[in-house]
């Protein structure tokens, strides 16, 4: 195996075409391009291999529909505003079922914002974005390896559960170099065939792929099937990472960036001058959330930190996964700002000592 | 006995949802004719629009796959650059071709996508009641303009093949109608020619078939067809547009 140092978002590129993804459309949107321009060098010289700049990120999203539904593993990647205008096709790449691939590598918002990394976006992808009753699957990367690795996997997820996913990263992720192995198809792996592909109806009934359910009996039943997929994708595909639970106080709950200061500031809050008993959760799928982890964690520890590079939008997941159990507290830090694992210790510390000070009144 | 017309292979046996005097019907089967004439049912694979036409997949007997309102020619060009040998083509009306969707359509063009647009201009938005569309004509009442269509504040209507003739890769745009005999005829030969330019990976093509739309016009069906003749082809000049040779 080959490490190589890597750019994230040239990582997610290489990953992608490992996995077999040969078409690629894209609209150029700082803090992302770099993910396009490598595409466009690795698609050239890919048998097949398409790759569009397309006139919008409508256009762009709704050519992965086509290539999609043609029988290709396609992708499209964007920022914040560009993954806005996506939303209407990843609509109805949901409703069609069609598989897909859309990487957003976040910046801060709401509008134009900036191009500084940001996790402003977390309410859009993890509470579908488009219109409809959906859910996207979306996989939180928080290193190069991580974007690597979960691109290749996000290939499989799309195809066997027939549905669009999402690989989250920030404008930290994607222009940050580390080590990389990129992952290298494995023979063998078997995946569901694509019976529903529009190929021509040679020998065999016209397909017809379509979101558009008029009687709304059939539209209902739909809605549940979509539900039950996303059931199954949760008890199958949630992932999440356990760091130093074993004897923790309190969880801080991060993901992405914000998770990789996370641990920094944990780790500068447990040496020995401090020793503050404290652990992380962190998913790495955000949608499905990893609900059960949290769950787990609250039966012995009762203070939970959760620090996110927004105003605080995956800390109502937790508050959910939490039902009332235990107490949450909440550092955010929006707009692009990338506070210090410093920064971010003192604000645990304190915290930490509060809920001491009150355990013991 | 000799049998001298059927349904055609690609016409499914249902009855169509379309008014009495709808242009559409007459479209939807001469492009199934023409399929099973070039032999091509089993490598076509259509992209309809959202309106009237949304449920063509009903009717024919093709690979289909639905696109968002507009974007059916960007669906096209993704299904034609992984699938180059299948004949591809969108199905579309006024707005979905020339106001929502336009920069899709005219960039499919720019970049010479190898597909076919059937695009059917009826004037009107006809699904959501008779709105103004694109093509509306300058004057012409509908559900939006009560008081006519005012090309001073609205626009005047937009020619879409006079609008694509200038961009270098679109290779054949021919505008035809089906309120006649004589045009329905004319516009299977243009459907023909553009599904044989596709065929010989030419480039971008394009009929527009000026479509009557009696219920949303106010109209009866014969008064329709005499209007195409005699207000809306002024605007909208029946021939061919562009043709380069292939």
């Amino acid at each position: 195996m080959n490490k190589k140092l890597m750019y994230g978002t040239h990582a997610i590129g290489e990953a992608a075409i490992q996995a077999g993804c040969t078409c690629y459309f894209g609209y150029p949107i700082t803090p992302q391009n770099e993910l396009p321009e490598y595409m466009s060098q690795r698609l050239a010289e890919v048998p097949g291999g398409v790759f569009i700049q397309a006139e919008s990120e409508l256009a762009a999203i709704n050519m992965v529909l086509g290539a999609s539904v043609a029988g290709a593993r396609a992708m499209t990647s964007s920022s914040s505003p560009g993954i806005s205008l996506k939303q209407e096709g990843i609509s109805f790449l949901a409703g069609s079922e069609l598989p897909a691939v859309i990487v957003n590598i976040m910046r801060g918002g709401p509008g134009l914002g900036n191009i500084a990394p940001a996790q402003s976006d977390y309410f859009q992808a993890t509470r579908g974005g488009g219109h409809g009753d959906y859910r996207l699957v979306v996989f939180a990367p928080a290193s190069v390896q991580e974007m690597a690795d979960l691109t290749f996997h996000a290939f499989d997820v799309a195809d066997e559960y027939r549905t669009p996913v999402m690989i989250m990263g920030d404008g930290m992720l994607g222009q940050m170099m580390e080590p990389v192995i990129i992952p290298k198809p494995r023979k063998g792996k078997k995946m569901p065939e694509k019976d529903y592909i529009l190929t021509g109806a040679r020998g065999r009934p016209a397909r017809l792929v379509k979101s558009l359910i008029l009687d709304t009996k059939d539209m209902e039943e739909h809605n549940w099937k979509l539900v039950r997929k996303f059931k199954r994708i949760e008890e199958r595909e949630t992932r999440w990472e356990g760091y130093m639970l074993d004897d923790a106080d309190m969880v801080v709950i991060a993901y992405g960036t914000a998770a990789r200061i996370a641990k920094g500031a944990i780790n500068r809050l447990r040496r020995e001058d401090a020793n503050l008993r404290v652990g992380m959760i962190r998913p790495i799928t955000v949608s499905p959330f990893p609900v059960k982890a949290i769950r787990e964690a609250a039966q012995t520890i009762k203070d939970f930190f959760v620090f996110e590079m927004s105003t605080g939008q995956m800390v109502d997941d937790v508050r959910l996964a939490l039902e009332g159990q235990g107490t949450i507290h909440f550092y955010g830090r929006p707009g692009g700002v990338v506070p210090s694992a410093r920064e971010l210790g003192r604000s645990i510390a304190r915290r930490y000592y509060q809920a001491i000070r009150k355990r013991k009144q | 006995m000799k049998k001298v017309y059927q349904r055609p292979r690609s016409l499914r046996d249902v009855p169509m949802h379309y008014c009495p005097g709808c242009g559409h019907s007459i479209i939807h089967r001469l492009i199934a004719e023409l399929l099973d004439e070039m032999g091509l049912r089993e490598s076509a694979i259509c992209v309809p629009p959202a309106g009237c036409a949304v449920l063509a997949y009903y009717y024919l007997d093709i690979d289909m796959v639905e696109a968002p309102h507009g974007r059916a020619t960007a669906v096209a060009t993704g299904i034609k650059r992984v699938r180059p040998d299948n004949l591809v083509f969108s199905y579309q009306g006024d707005g979905d071709l020339a106001a929502i969707g336009t920069a899709e359509a005219l960039h499919a063009a720019n970049r010479g996508e190898n597909i076919t647009v059937i695009f059917v201009n009826n004037a009107v938005y006809g699904m959501t009641g008779g709105q103004m569309a694109p093509t509306t004509l300058s004057g012409m009442k509908t559900t939006t303009t009560p008081a006519g269509r005012n090309p001073r504040s609205e626009g005047p209507p937009i020619r879409v093949c006079e609008l694509l003739q200038g961009l270098a890769n679109t290779v054949y745009l021919e505008r035809t109608a089906v309120n006649s005999p004589a045009n329905v005829m004319k516009t299977k030969k243009a459907i023909k020619k553009a599904f044989g330019v596709q065929q010989k990976k030419a480039g971008f093509s394009l009929v527009e078939i000026l479509s009557p739309c009696p219920t949303n016009w106010r109209m009866d069906a014969v008064a329709s067809c005499t209007w195409i003749d005699e207000v809306m082809a002024r605007e909208f000049p029946l021939g061919v547009i562009k043709e380069v040779p292939c």
